[in-house]
């Protein structure tokens, strides 16, 4: 018997017992109808060939782990930014389901969210009833100051009007007539969740300062000194959104944070579940169309947001999730330039020590190659980043980046000699990245929690920086933007490569002469 | 001690009753006349838990409800690990539950295996308007050039399919022909279709029945010689190793399993199945349908087990034997005297730390009602439950043997509901999933993940046991439940009392 009381067993050792083993190998022999494993074998092989990856690279319909989600979650995200706000969204229930889990999985935080539950009979009659009565429910059971109203892809085909069943819903007396309702169309078949961000937060945005759907008269704009600042779909939104607010108190900037999701996806634990927690209050949602500019952190999560408040008579800047040295002057100078405010000392301190930790420990990152994935902006930051380490960011992958990504990642690697033999693949999924790594190997892999199964495949080191990471806890609590934000990401990369070493080291009496403990 | 072990049975009642009136308070009327049939306080005797389930949601409110597809794809499909499963529509629902169920397989993934893999067709806005069934044509091409040792290939349905009207059946039947008969299985488990991920679960058992059963050929039968022993194992998903943690008792007790449905599953077990001598189901609500299906069709009798906890397992081990000769009923015995230091050894360790403590639960399945004996087997008592997606027949068995007198049962409960429930309570432990996690440990309240084991596993079997017994003490009993007030909120200190 295995199992033992005083030293319980789960799944990691239980099923290696020689009872489980022995039960397991009957099962594949005597009822599985399992390939002979030299076929396996030969498959395996043939599968990490460049034969293999020009098959894979033809492929033109069937997508294989895609590192991407769909635009209704990209639009919770932005809407739980916002005080008091409940994302609302309209279509099936289920999606809401997922919402919840793969943000709870990612956050380790409660999610709150729901949906008009539309079953068939919605699908044949449209979804306005379930609109009036969700929306009063929600309204009188969530006390909520504001609820966002997305869709997702069923309400989309049978072609819902959000704008109309909103009207309706508040005629009928769902939610008071001043009630704040803001929602926007977000396909689950177009795009991606970087869309559905840029999508509802647009929408939220539109409906303060437009007249809030022909209720009211659209707001004036009285340019003040302040800026606003939307930090994008950003896995990292609770450490990253605190950095940027310490960075332009520190410079001593009037600041509003569009979608400031970074308290309720960080509640205390002291006895007390709070639904609601942080967020840009509706006044400051307003008042946001006086600012000076807007600074996008994420140029392409906000690829519709900054033109509409463009049209509105404000500067806008867009950057692609700036990580390292000179993202990140780059970001403070332009700060600088809009507002006028000097970069103060204690930036420039902090700059000099990201400057010192990297020449301290340049040696072990300069000429390794790197293969990127994730979100179109992300890739673009950690490839900035790894071009001034002197590493080559030798593939990056972005399976919801464009043709103009790919061009934008081109220069960048035109810029440096570091990026000579660098690729970016817009379009393309991890089975792609696969036979990448294969044919093409690099030293190590960054990307989110799904990267494990190529690490496990292709034996590249995966670097756990993106969304989700399901796998591992609290990464979300530190910061990648800022100079202490780089400081995260360098410790992070380092530690891996030193993890490394240290594992191709460890053989006592054979390779161990290179264990060392000074490194 | 709990504060429902405090209290008389009738006070109990009386409080639970008082907590529904009190819940229902805060919603529409509409609302209130349709949520108050899916609350109730259990009375001993009566022959269900006095709810209404299946039953629609109420739009706005937060269910923890999943869909049709997650049903299908998620449940009952996902886990045959030796087909490819396609999520055709767009990308989300696929990339939602990629991997998130953690049903445990063995084989070589990317080449024979693909259990954690998300394959999709990736929809796009020109997909919705000329239709996807080229697109899944093609699909179905690149995935026979690319991964040539997948057994069969199902085609998971997602909520535009049904809308724009594509006939994946056609495009399977052609398909199938093209590859010499290669199963190929559509599923139309549309997210709108059925009011949760239940009627996936049915949509998928009718999908098995005339997509793998009707077309089983003489060469699939060629392969099998049966005994009079063998037996399948119906509705465990293996999460963790669960069905592995099974497995090895009913071989121990002499049987051979021909099939495992679906956790570790494979196309050639499926196949199998009809030449079992008897039927073992777990997840009764996921997989009644087909059991059902083989009794009428084939002849093959089935009955329920409940591998949670030492009483149940020694009761379904004695009720799986009764099917069988006394070679299996005595070696079922030894079974039972084989494992019972091990129970007594956990049982002795860590009843005394959860002796009378309370647990409230809601999950989907079987679970409302199963884990109820072996919170038992540790002194601990089920105070509340509900299904997820159960219906009339789940609560018939939770009433008829699990729950207590004056048990609070909860159908589809909303999120406002359970915190309620949970706030006027105060159990010692809520067994429920990723969703009520983190709001219930906001609260101070110990908790379990009990669709995922929280990571955990197996919790099935005798093996199984063990584990469970330390994962609600380590829940229930760690220090960190002391620490959620802030020793300053306790008492005001005299200081700085004074000092004001």
């Amino acid at each position: 018997m295995t199992q033992n009381a005083e030293n319980v067993l789960d799944h990691f050792e239980l099923f290696r017992g020689p009872e489980y083993q022995q039960m397991l190998a009957n099962k594949r022999a005597l009822f599985e109808n399992a390939h002979d494993p030299a076929e396996v074998a030969r498959i395996r092989e043939w599968a990490k060939t460049p034969e293999y990856r020009e098959k894979n690279f033809e492929r033109e319909e069937l997508t294989i782990n895609p590192a991407k989600a769909c635009q209704p979650l990209g639009a919770v995200f932005a809407s739980v930014g916002f005080e008091g706000t409940l994302p609302f969204v309209h279509g099936s229930q289920g999606c809401v389901a997922y919402y919840r889990s793969h943000l709870s999985r990612h956050f380790k935080e409660p999610t709150s969210c729901v949906s008009s539950s539309m079953t068939e009979d919605a699908a044949v009659f449209g979804g306005l009833n379930n609109m009036i009565d969700g929306l009063a429910n929600s309204y009188n059971m969530y006390k909520p100051k504001m609820i966002s109203v997305s869709t997702t892809c069923m309400a989309e085909v049978i072609g819902d009007d959000l704008n109309a069943f909103i009207k309706t819903s508040k005629e009928k007396g769902s939610v008071p007539a001043k009630f704040d309702v803001p929602f926007a169309h977000t396909p689950a078949f177009v795009g991606s969740h970087v869309t559905g961000y840029d999508n509802a937060l647009k929408g939220i945005i539109e409906h303060f300062w437009d007249g809030k759907s022909g209720s009211e008269p659209k707001l004036e704009r009285e340019p003040s000194d302040k800026i606003n600042f939307i930090g994008g779909f950003d896995g990292y939104t609770v450490g990253n959104i605190r950095e940027i607010k310490r960075i332009f108190e520190l410079m001593g900037i009037r600041y509003t944070i569009l979608a400031d999701n970074s308290d309720v996806f960080d509640t205390p634990t002291d006895g007390e579940f709070r639904m609601y927690d942080g967020g840009t209050t509706l006044k400051d949602a307003s008042d946001a169309i006086h600012a000076k500019a807007t600074i996008s952190m994420q140029q392409y999560c906000t690829e519709k947001t900054l033109p509409f408040i463009e049209s509105h008579g404000q500067q806008v800047v867009a950057f692609n999730h700036p990580v390292g040295v000179s993202a990140t002057d780059d970001f403070l100078m332009t700060l600088s330039r809009i507002t006028g405010k000097a970069i103060p000392k204690v930036l420039e301190q902090e700059r000099g020590r990201l400057v010192d930790a990297m020449a301290d420990s340049s040696a072990h990152i300069h000429g390794k190659k790197f293969a990127i994935y994730g979100d179109p902006d992300l890739c673009y930051g950690l490839a900035t980043f790894l071009l001034e380490l002197g590493a080559e960011p030798t593939h990056v992958l972005s399976t919801n980046g464009n043709k103009a990504w790919e061009e934008k990642m081109q220069a960048l690697f035109a810029s440096s000699q570091f990026g000579k033999d660098c690729h970016a693949y817009p379009g393309k999924d991890l089975w792609h990245m696969r036979s990448l790594l294969f044919t093409e190997p690099v030293d190590f892999l960054i990307g989110n929690t799904y990267g494990k199964y190529l690490e496990r495949d292709t034996g590249t080191p995966l670097i756990r920086i993106g969304f989700p990471v399901f796998d591992r806890h609290h990464h979300h609590r530190y910061p990648v933007w800022g100079y202490q934000g780089g400081m995260n990401v360098l410790v992070k990369i380092l530690d891996r490569i030193f993890e490394e070493i240290d594992k191709n080291t460890n053989v006592v009496g054979k390779t161990d002469y290179s264990f060392d403990i000074i490194r | 001690m709990s504060l429902a072990s405090t209290q008389s049975v009738a006070e109990i009642k009386a409080r639970n009753k008082e907590l529904i009136d009190e819940v229902l308070k805060v919603y529409p009327e509409k609302t209130a006349k349709r949520r108050a049939k899916h609350l109730n306080v259990h009375e001993a005797g009566k022959s269900d838990c006095g709810v209404k389930s299946n039953l629609k949601s109420i739009p706005g409110v937060m269910t923890i409800r999943g869909c049709a597809y997650a049903g299908s794809k998620g449940v009952v499909w996902g886990p045959i690990k030796d087909m490819i499963h396609i999520s055709h529509g767009p990308v989300g629902c696929g990339q939602y539950s990629w991997g998130s169920r953690r049903n445990y397989y063995v084989g070589t993934t990317g080449i024979d295996t693909f259990g954690t893999m998300q394959f999709t067709s990736d929809f796009q806005e020109k997909d919705i308007v000329f239709g996807g069934d080229k697109k899944l044509a093609k699909v179905i091409d690149e995935i026979q050039d690319l991964f040539p040792l997948n057994r069969g290939i199902s085609i998971q349905s997602e909520c535009p399919i049904g809308l724009i009207g594509d006939d994946i059946e056609a495009v399977s039947r052609v398909k199938s022909k093209e590859y010499n008969g290669k199963t190929i299985v559509p599923v139309r488990c549309e997210g709108f279709r059925g009011v949760s991920q239940s009627l996936g679960h049915h949509i998928a058992n009718d999908a098995i029945r005339d997509w793998v059963f009707d077309k089983i050929t003489s060469e699939t039968e060629r392969r099998f010689e049966p005994t009079p022993y063998d037996v399948a194992i119906i509705g465990d998903y293996n999460i963790g190793g669960d069905a592995w943690s099974s497995r090895i008792l009913l071989e121990e007790m002499g049987l051979r399993v021909i099939a495992q449905w679906s956790g570790d599953g494979s196309l050639a077990e499926l196949e199998a199945t009809p030449k079992a001598k008897l039927n073992i189901l777990h997840c009764y609500r996921s997989m009644n349908y087909i059991s059902r299906h083989m009794e009428e069709k084939f002849g093959i009798p089935w009955c329920e087990y409940n591998f949670f906890g030492p009483s149940k397992i020694v009761e379904s081990l004695r009720k799986i034997a009764s099917f069988f000769d006394d070679k299996i009923k005595e070696a079922a015995e030894r079974v039972i005297v084989k494992y019972q230091p091990l129970m007594d050894a956990v049982i002795a360790k860590y009843r005394p730390r959860l002796e009378g403590k309370s647990v409230m639960l809601f999950v989907g399945g079987l679970r409302p009602r199963h884990v109820i004996g072996a919170y038992e087997d540790l002194g601990m008592e089920v105070i509340g439950t509900g299904y997820e997606f159960g219906h009339n027949d789940d609560y018939q068995r939770t009433a008829q043997h699990y729950v207590k007198d004056g048990t609070l049962i909860y159908d589809d409960v909303t999120g406002y509901e359970f915190e309620r429930f949970v706030e006027k309570i105060q159990p010692d432990l809520v067994g429920s999933g990723i969703k009520e996690k983190y709001v219930f440990q906001k609260m101070g309240v110990p908790f379990r993940q009990m669709h995922s084991w929280d990571y955990s596993g197996p919790y099935h079997g005798y093996d199984g046991f063990a584990i469970f017994a330390r994962d609600m003490d380590m829940a229930i009993n760690s220090p960190i439940w002391k620490k959620t007030r802030a020793p300053w909120k306790d008492a005001p200190r005299p200081s700085l009392m004074a000092a004001e």
